[in-house]
């Protein structure tokens, strides 16, 4: 069955897709959030080569690298609660920013860490020289220098996840691609439908990668 | 006030300071020369504890530490009796001069900012940089730079500054102006250890000199004794080596 293109359609379409875009942001930037903490904490764990804890983080990233972040929220929301509780009240879309977080901060730990561990050392060293504590160090000197490295691979990672929420619509997530099937699925208007969502998608990061390159130019100047 | 007592320091199997046994008073300029690759560096840090030594205690002022027997809360007790300026300056490239300065004051002392902040900026107006208080550490010349490196070591308020080769990263156009400040310091009793190829602020300055030789003292005195009356025959040869590029 051949069907003609109908942009009409489309254009329909926009304005009832965009209500859940709101959905979709309030997924990537909670989740963002949260895997910045996560993957502060664990770049630190694995910087400071804290006893034991690291080698719970090395594991953790290697896990959360290792596997597909479909599997791991099907893991999340249909497995655990088979076994724990806790699990079993989760929404999903609670779910599903609990999953993003998780798979996003193994990643961007090791950027962080990697922004760590290319300050120079004698920026450490003239710290400790005034009677600094390590930990005072990194707040005060090597973090700030850091995250000036790591913005632009944070931003791609922030990036990659607005994409990646799309998956949430396999929990059941009401999101912008749940209701391009849906729509698709009653219309019968495949193309349109995801080439509409598409679009969507591609502003939205063609916006972020804006900010992106502003920010980057921002952290240039400063120092 | 400082008290150094069987110093030594292991990189693997390469002893680099054995036994290294020394004092200094406070108000007392020792400067420590030598060839290349001696310890003279490695004696610094371990000073300051930027080396952990493999042996020995080292008091200063109300501190003393065991390399064999600490805790890193002693550590830190030490690093606060002392401040390092490097050779290559190390200024905290994210924070201003004033920042630079101030930081030990707020971070380490726990002065109100305000507070902090001027008297960092005093310190800075007296090596010379009142007009590049705001400058970050990329917008000055070397010899800025290592004159902020050294109003942050004084801003630290330790007993002692210890100054490992402050000139020789410098362009030699720079070098008057940081040996001015510590020309300055020194004459205002600024109890300090500096580790220098400049035998003329050597002469000029130290109340005492150290020649170290392969992990050893070899000979101390004073600028007088060591540079014109040398005793020892490699402190001699260094000397007369050493005086004769300048
Ligand atoms: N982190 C390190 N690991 C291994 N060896 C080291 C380390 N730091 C210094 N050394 C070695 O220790 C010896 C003494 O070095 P140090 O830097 O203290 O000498 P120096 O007297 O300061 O020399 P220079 O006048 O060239 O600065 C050298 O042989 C050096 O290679
Ligand atoms: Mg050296």
């Amino acid at each position: 069955m051949q069907s003609s293109f109908d942009l009409q359609y489309i254009i329909e379409l926009m304005p009832i897709l965009l209500k859940y875009l709101g959905v979709t942001m309030e997924m990537a930037l909670w989740g963002f959030l949260f895997a910045l903490i996560l993957a502060l904490g664990l770049a630190l764990v694995r910087v400071f080569k804290i006893a034991f804890i690291q080698h719970l983080a090395s594991l953790y990233i290697s896990f959360f690298r290792g596997t597909p972040l479909l599997v791991q929220l099907f893991l999340l929301y249909y497995g655990f609660p088979q076994f724990m509780p806790i699990f079993v009240g989760m929404d999903a879309f609670t779910a599903a920013i609990i999953g993003l977080s998780l798979h996003f901060s193994a990643y961007m730990a090791e950027s962080i860490r990697a922004a760590i561990l290319g300050i120079d050392k004698s920026q450490m060293e003239a710290c400790l020289s005034i009677g600094m504590t390590r930990l005072q160090a990194m707040k005060r000197v090597i973090l700030p220098q850091a995250s000036r490295v790591a913005t632009p691979s944070l931003m791609n990672y922030f990036i990659d996840m607005i994409k990646s929420t799309s998956l949430a619509f396999t929990l059941g997530v009401a999101e912008i691609m749940a209701k391009a099937q849906m729509e698709a699925s009653s219309s019968f208007k495949f193309f349109e439908s995801f080439l509409a969502v598409a679009v969507i998608y591609w502003v939205v990061v063609i916006f972020f990668t804006r900010i992106q390159h502003l920010l980057e130019y921002r952290l240039n100047k400063a120092y | 006030m400082i008290n150094v007592s069987k110093l030594g320091k292991k990189f693997g199997d390469l002893a680099v300071l054995k036994e290294i046994n020394f004092e200094v008073a406070k108000g007392e300029i020792v400067v420590i020369i030598g060839p290349s690759g001696t310890g003279k560096s490695t004696l610094l840090r371990c000073l300051n504890y930027l080396e952990t030594p493999t042996t020995g205690i080292i008091t200063i002022g109300p501190a003393s530490i065991d390399a064999v027997d600490h805790k890193a809360k002693d550590v830190t007790a030490l690093r606060k009796q002392s401040s390092f300026v490097f050779q290559n300056y190390s200024l905290f490239a994210n924070k201003t001069a004033l920042q630079n300065v101030a930081e030990s004051l707020i971070t380490v002392w726990k002065v109100p900012k305000q507070q902090a902040l001027s008297t960092a900026e005093t310190i800075l107006v007296k090596v010379g940089l009142a007009e590049k208080l705001n400058a970050y550490p990329s917008q000055l010349s070397g010899g800025q730079q290592q004159r902020v490196g050294i109003a942050r070591a004084m801003a630290a308020k330790g007993e002692v500054i210890l100054f490992d080769e402050p000139t020789s990263a410098l362009d030699p156009e720079w070098v008057d102006e940081v040996l001015a400040v510590m020309k300055q310091l020194a004459f205002e009793k600024q109890t300090m250890i500096v580790v220098t190829h400049e035998m003329q602020f050597a002469k000029e300055v130290a109340d005492r000199v150290i020649f170290m030789e392969d992990g050893y003292i070899v000979e101390q005195g004073t600028p007088q004794q060591i540079f014109s009356n040398p005793e020892n025959e490699r402190t001699k040869a260094f000397v007369k080596r050493a005086l004769k590029q300048h």
